[in-house]
């Protein structure tokens, strides 16, 4: 190839890149609203479970509250705080934390805490536990996220939130002791944390959206 | 390789050279997605696109490139094809590009799409490029939903379920038949099962076709 040639075809790629670059840039700007509308109304739709029995009128996802590590919450990642609101009234706060000791991998939890101190619904949101075995505190799998529904600091005893065969309240999965025992822990901690920053919670700004 | 009427075309790209059939290109996804109809079609129509506006494209520019950055332009011009389904995904149909995952974005690795840019669109005019896009991506979605809706009728039981992530609405379970229906069927050995029954039908009604034309030829003989 010349010199000639060489400038020319990179020339044409040029122009072939930058007209890419258009098409792909327009059609952003065209999606662009209706993508952040879609993923606003799916957080929302999916924080929804953990509000059982909640009256709420405030857009959960605009109160978002993002907690940096360290802190106090289970997990060594970011826990997000959602604050629920009614008439502007405090009414519950969604938690979602980490449990790290689980069997394998970390699991991603959604705690829902009413302002009274009990709970409103818990969910899990992500986890890679054990087919058929771990995996059945998943509420698509089974019922046993639904017992902590309405259960508080309290109800019962923080030394009693374990499973049973560890001299707990709670029920365990056939099969998978190891799995259970470190969702409720980090439901225990999560209730904790709610009892002794509530106020904290509630009157911090919330967290800016940053990329 | 002659561009032929836009019917022929059509037809190549349907049956005689069916992109998952015959040439048994772009498997991957094929394999994936086929669990219901439903994603089938999904992923089947979002080919369908890419692949006429890159065949399109790449004719129109073909005057212009040189052999040296051919395969460049191809990846520059089908990635940003690929980037823009994605965007329409999903902000019209975003429960199906969730449903869809990673295989929207890897239709830009589907092989399918860059053979038929070095293959046909690069050597022929953009009419005749158009209708080989068109052929090849109904031939390559007609299989996707063929397949989804077998392993998804032997599977579950049932039939376009989930079909409210393109209609949009209330989660629809699909027309049901029995609770539940053979589990192999879903999971992934499935998928080649079914490829492989759809392939050993086309080359079954190949092979009468011909032994029929055969059989008539040698009665005109006679």
């Amino acid at each position: 190839m010349t010199d000639q040639t060489v400038i020319k075809t990179g020339m044409t790629l040029a122009v072939i890149a930058a007209i890419c670059t258009a098409l792909v840039a327009a059609t952003y700007q065209l999606t662009e609203d209706r993508i952040a509308a879609n993923e606003k109304a799916l957080l929302e739709k999916s924080l929804q479970p953990a509000l059982a029995g909640v009256f709420y009128d405030s857009s959960v996802s605009e109160s978002r509250l993002v907690l940096q590590p360290p802190h106090d919450l289970p997990g060594n990642d970011a826990a997000i705080i959602y604050r629920v609101f009614s008439a502007e009234q405090p009414v519950a706060v969604l938690f979602v934390v980490t449990a790290r000791d689980g069997f394998s991998g970390a699991i991603r939890i959604l705690v829902g805490v009413g302002f009274d101190g009990t709970v409103t619904g818990v969910r899990i949101l992500q986890h890679r536990e054990t087919p058929g075995l771990g995996d059945k505190i998943d509420s698509t799998r089974s019922d046993w996220v639904f017992q902590f529904d309405g259960r508080s600091m309290g109800d019962p005893v923080v030394t009693a939130w374990g499973i049973k065969g560890d001299g707990g309240e709670f029920d365990q999965l056939t099969g998978a002791s190891i799995t259970p025992r470190a969702v409720i822990k980090a439901i225990r901690d999560t209730l904790i944390y709610f009892d002794a920053h509530r106020d904290e919670i509630f009157s911090l700004p919330a967290t800016e959206e940053t990329e | 390789m002659t561009s032929g009427g836009f019917i022929e075309r059509l037809q190549t790209g349907l049956w005689e050279e069916n992109p998952g059939l015959v040439q048994l290109l772009g498997l991957c996804p094929l394999l994936a997605v086929t669990t219901t109809f439903v994603n089938g079609l999904g992923l089947g129509v979002a080919t369908l696109f890419v692949l006429t506006f890159s065949n399109a494209l790449v004719s129109a520019t073909r005057r212009w490139i040189r052999q040296e950055i051919r395969i460049p332009i191809y990846v520059l011009i089908i990635a940003s094809l690929v980037t823009c389904i994605e965007l329409v995904f999903k902000a019209w149909f975003p429960t199906l590009d969730r449903s869809l995952g990673i295989f929207i974005p890897l239709i830009v690795t589907n092989c399918a799409i860059v053979a038929r840019a070095e293959i046909f669109a690069s050597r022929n005019p953009i009419g005749a490029s158009i209708a080989d896009g068109i052929g090849m991506g109904a031939g390559f979605a007609m299989l996707l939903m063929g397949i989804g809706a077998f392993r998804e009728l032997v599977g579950q039981a049932s039939i376009l379920s989930r079909l409210d992530m393109i209609t949009g609405g209330e989660p629809f379970h699909g027309f049901s038949f029995a609770d539940s229906g053979l589990l192999l069927a879903i999971l992934p050995p499935g998928a080649f099962f079914s490829l492989a029954i759809a392939v050993a039908l086309k080359n079954y009604i190949d092979q009468k076709r011909r032994n029929a034309g055969m059989q008539r030829s040698l009665r005109q003989s006679r």
